[in-house]
């Protein structure tokens, strides 16, 4: 028996022997089963994907993703050195909401996806963890010397997500405002279990929930007062993935990468206004044109007849003809039955078209739908 | 009846001619929540280390290999509806498929039941 295609142990493994991320004893602790993922061991599962991804549709899950980098920069010309290299408008952006962006290459192909803050006399910025190297070293290129890039690598991510997610992190919070009175993407510092806080409500799994970033040294007894809750449990990353997929959520090395651009990846959101009318961000000329005249392919959500899943790589067909490729897929635990993102040709990309996979040499029927799979639930 | 052991975590219990091919527990264990399993058809001719068969769990799809080769002779019809049987019950009811085997010779090189949990335990 060998995994032939494992989109969460081996895509993202790094050639070197992984790092300990803060709370590696605490997972371990819990019986988690730890894998090597964007350099660090972190935890798969606890006691079963299907059982931790509807615990977290149901009550609240909690995530460690201190993989992620967590970076703060300021100086003299921020602002406008980094709209140089993203394509937001921060003249908009209002302190303490977080705002979904992109690091975008000359090309106007997709480096990263991020999360933007102000804070009062800079900007927060989360980027994946896989990238968060490479992201350093293209803002140090690309960003004058006035400007700071502290990288926050005494600060441990964690997310709490799930409709009782409120409830249970709101008995622990103290804070200048109430918990409950943020909205999604929104945060502000609190005091969790003591512990100096930033919260965000936003996260990656299609829930109402939260983004809370803490000094490593507190995590653990962070996340174990939050696992004394009684609608806490951990969560591994493999449901982390399976919930962002029916969320219709792209996932950065897979449905997204530099060959991708912003268009035809269904996040001209991420454009903002002022820049899709001035331009002058990385690949500004290609990305304008594709939102002019439509991309040549877009990012679908697929759901497939039968319980094969279909998985990253697979061909997708129209006819015997190839107009595209998985780029996510896997069984929903919650429709209970498999689903896949893949780039079509926009031609075949309408909703209810009726396409075909090939998994193996089986044609696995497909039909075209509208993401997300499973409907938001974010407190607006 | 006699049972053995591969590396890549299959076992086939014989019986006669007749051997059931199923994955270890370990390697259930080690695949999580199993939500298909795609099976061979009977009759169908398989030859040593050919992979007849995938189990496809939440996050990866991985290839049964054949331990000997065979004819295929029977599936378990039951996984159909309760793939989950090769969580539950790995090495007993939650068997792959039967086989005649054409060579049993070839049962000589894999495992017994001590020698496949020294090695599962050394890994």
């Amino acid at each position: 028996m060998s995994a032939e295609s494992d989109s969460i142990d081996s895509a993202d493994e790094a050639p070197l022997e992984p790092e300990t991320l803060p709370l590696d004893a605490w997972h371990r602790a819990r019986s988690a089963r730890m894998v090597p993922f964007a350099g660090y061991w972190m935890p798969v599962q606890y006691e079963g994907i299907i059982a931790e991804h509807l615990w977290t549709r149901e009550h609240a899950g909690l995530f460690d993703v201190s993989h992620m980098g967590q970076l703060y920069i300021s100086g003299e010309g921020v602002e406008a050195a980094l709209e140089a290299v993203l394509p937001i408008d921060l003249a908009t952006l209002k302190p303490y909401a977080p705002r979904y962006s992109l690091l975008l290459d000359a090309n106007g192909g997709v480096l990263d996806d991020l999360m933007v803050t102000r804070w009062e006399t800079g900007l927060y910025l989360v980027v994946n963890g896989a990238t968060k190297w490479d992201d350093i070293a293209h803002l140090r290129e690309h960003l004058p010397d006035e400007v700071t890039i502290n990288h926050l690598a005494d600060s441990a991510l964690i997310a709490l997500q799930g409709p009782e997610a409120v409830t249970a992190l709101a008995r622990l919070t103290t804070g200048e405002t109430a918990l409950e009175a943020l909205t999604f993407m929104k945060g502000s510092t609190f005091k969790l279990a003591g512990v100096d806080a930033w919260i965000s409500r936003s996260g990656y799994t299609g829930e109402d929930g939260f983004e809370i970033s803490i000094p490593a040294d507190a995590a653990a007894a962070v996340c174990d007062a939050l696992c004394a809750q009684p609608e806490v449990k951990p969560i591994g990353l493999g449901a982390r993935d399976s919930l962002r997929l029916e969320a219709g959520l792209p996932l950065y090395g897979h449905d997204l990468s530099p060959e991708t651009d912003p268009v035809e990846a269904g996040l001209t959101f991420a454009i903002n206004k002022r820049r899709k009318a001035e331009g002058g961000f990385p690949g500004a000329d290609r990305v304008l044109a594709a939102l002019a005249a439509g991309p040549a392919r877009r990012r679908v959500g697929l759901t497939l007849e039968g319980r094969m899943a279909a998985r990253e790589g697979a061909s997708v067909l129209a006819g015997d003809a190839v107009i595209g490729t998985v780029t996510s897929g896997g069984f929903s635990p919650s429709l209970n039955h498999p689903i896949a993102m893949a780039y079509v040709d926009a031609a075949h990309a309408a909703e209810g078209t009726d396409l075909t996979i090939d998994m193996r040499g089986k044609r696995l029927p497909a039909r075209v739908v509208p993401l997300p799979f499973v409907p938001h639930r974010y407190h607006r | 009846m006699p049972t053995y052991y591969t590396k890549d975590h299959e076992w086939i219990a014989v019986d006669g001619d007749t051997g059931t091919v199923g994955i270890t527990d370990y390697a259930q264990s080690q695949l999580g929540d199993i939500t298909y399993v795609d099976l061979p058809s009977p009759g169908a001719t398989i030859g040593k280390g050919d992979a007849p068969c995938v189990v496809d769990s939440v996050k990866a799809a991985s290839d049964v290999y054949a331990p000997v080769s065979g004819t295929v002779t029977e599936v378990n019809e039951a996984l159909g509806d309760a793939p989950e049987l090769v969580n539950g019950e790995a090495e007993t009811g939650g068997w792959l498929f039967r086989l005649t085997l054409s060579n049993p010779s070839e049962l000589d090189g894999l495992m017994d039941r001590a020698a496949y949990e020294a090695y599962v335990a050394g890994l």
